[in-house]
């Protein structure tokens, strides 16, 4: 029994609950009530049920995003302190921040009901550090972040097995669109420059 | 029927194949930079982030770039980074490397491929690019 807070992440909770049970019904009809599911915490009968195989691409997949999720918490932790931000562009870059840190305990509770660990930030990350002089090649540098992050999830999203997992990184995918309109249109740029994005 | 599908099976065999020296010949790498930029949310040319660098991959093994925590998968792959393998993967990396943590559904458009592949190839070599570290972000 793990101690995921399912409630923060309503996205996970009520599509795991769906995974699970899909599941479940695949792995030979065994019926499970609504409340006996939820006790369970997670999505943790997914390993017992699903090949090991899916289970640990789909692992390994949030995995990934994980990673790409914690860089941008440390670039964001980066701007906030260089100093160089105006107190109502630092407001903003705190808030999107916060939202990636929502994200990884999105996307961790995920890799914990699947019955594995999430991976842990790298102990430092090899960023332009001298090349930030200003607010704007801070904020320059945060929305070629959340572009690239809008690129991983559209390239992530097929490749899942769970389509609920397809859901949650789309929606998360969209979170990381806004904040590059926003970037973009801060520094005075087209926020939003096409129709279409990969 | 099943001639039919053997002679199919040449043909698409062909087709593929005729693709794969295109890439290494036909590519345009200035375009091909273009099509980085949906690998750029992981990977950087000079440094390890959540995918491993680009630098110095023409001829390299996969999986062996130092400091980078590759997937059993991709060090056990037996791929040896060129053209084919590189146009190979990208088109369907989970595919070519069952297992991978390079959780990327693939480039499955032949010319951008060819075009990243040409720019892969030939900024993987830049000696600027590859000794300025501190990977480069700017949005354009
Ligand atoms: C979601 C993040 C992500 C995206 C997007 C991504 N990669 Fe990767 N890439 C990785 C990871 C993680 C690895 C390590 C895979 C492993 O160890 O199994 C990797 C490995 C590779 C390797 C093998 C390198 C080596 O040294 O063996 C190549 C080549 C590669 N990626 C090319 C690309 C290209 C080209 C693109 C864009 C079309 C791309 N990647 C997009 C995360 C990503």
């Amino acid at each position: 029994m793990n101690t995921v807070d399912t409630e923060s992440f309503p996205i996970f909770s009520e599509s795991m609950t769906k995974t699970r049970r899909q599941f479940l019904r695949r792995a030979g009809g065994a019926v499970f009530s609504a409340s006996s599911i939820a006790v369970l915490s997670g999505c943790g009968t997914y390993s017992t049920s699903a090949s090991a195989e899916t289970l640990s691409q789909d692992t390994k997949i949030l995995n990934t995003a994980i990673a790409a999720e914690h860089e941008a918490i440390a670039a964001y932790q980066l701007g906030a302190e260089s100093g160089l931000l105006t107190p109502e562009v630092l407001k903003v870059a705190v808030k999107f921040q916060g939202h990636h840190k929502e994200h990884v305990d999105a996307l961790s509770a995920a890799v914990t009901g699947l019955g594995a660990e999430p991976v842990n930030p790298l102990a430092s990350y090899a960023f332009p550090v001298d090349k930030l002089k200003q607010e704007s090649d801070v904020l320059q540098f945060a929305a070629g972040l959340e572009r690239g992050a809008v690129s991983a999830y559209a390239g992530a999203i097929p490749v899942f097995e769970s389509k609920d997992l397809m859901a949650a990184a789309a929606s998360i995918l969209a979170d990381e669109a806004m904040h590059w309109a926003i970037l973009r249109n801060t520094l005075g740029l087209d926020p939003v420059p096409g129709a279409f994005f990969s | 029927m099943r001639q039919h599908k053997f002679n199919t099976y040449i043909l698409a065999t062909t087709i593929l194949f005729s693709g794969i020296s295109v890439a290494s010949a036909n590519g345009d790498a200035a375009a091909g930079q273009k099509v980085y930029k949906s690998c750029k949310g992981c990977h950087s040319l000079a440094d390890n982030r959540t995918g491993p660098r680009h630098c110095g991959l023409l001829g390299r093994a996969a999986g062996t770039e130092e400091g980078f925590n590759f997937s059993s998968e991709m060090k056990n792959s037996g791929l040896v980074w060129d053209a084919e393998t590189l146009d190979r993967f990208i088109a369907a990396p989970l595919e070519v490397v069952p297992g991978t943590t390079m959780g990327f559904a693939g480039i499955k458009d032949q010319t951008k491929r060819e075009n990243l592949v040409a720019y892969l190839i030939k900024a993987s070599q830049s000696k600027t690019a590859c000794s300025a570290g501190g990977y480069k972000q700017a949005d354009k």
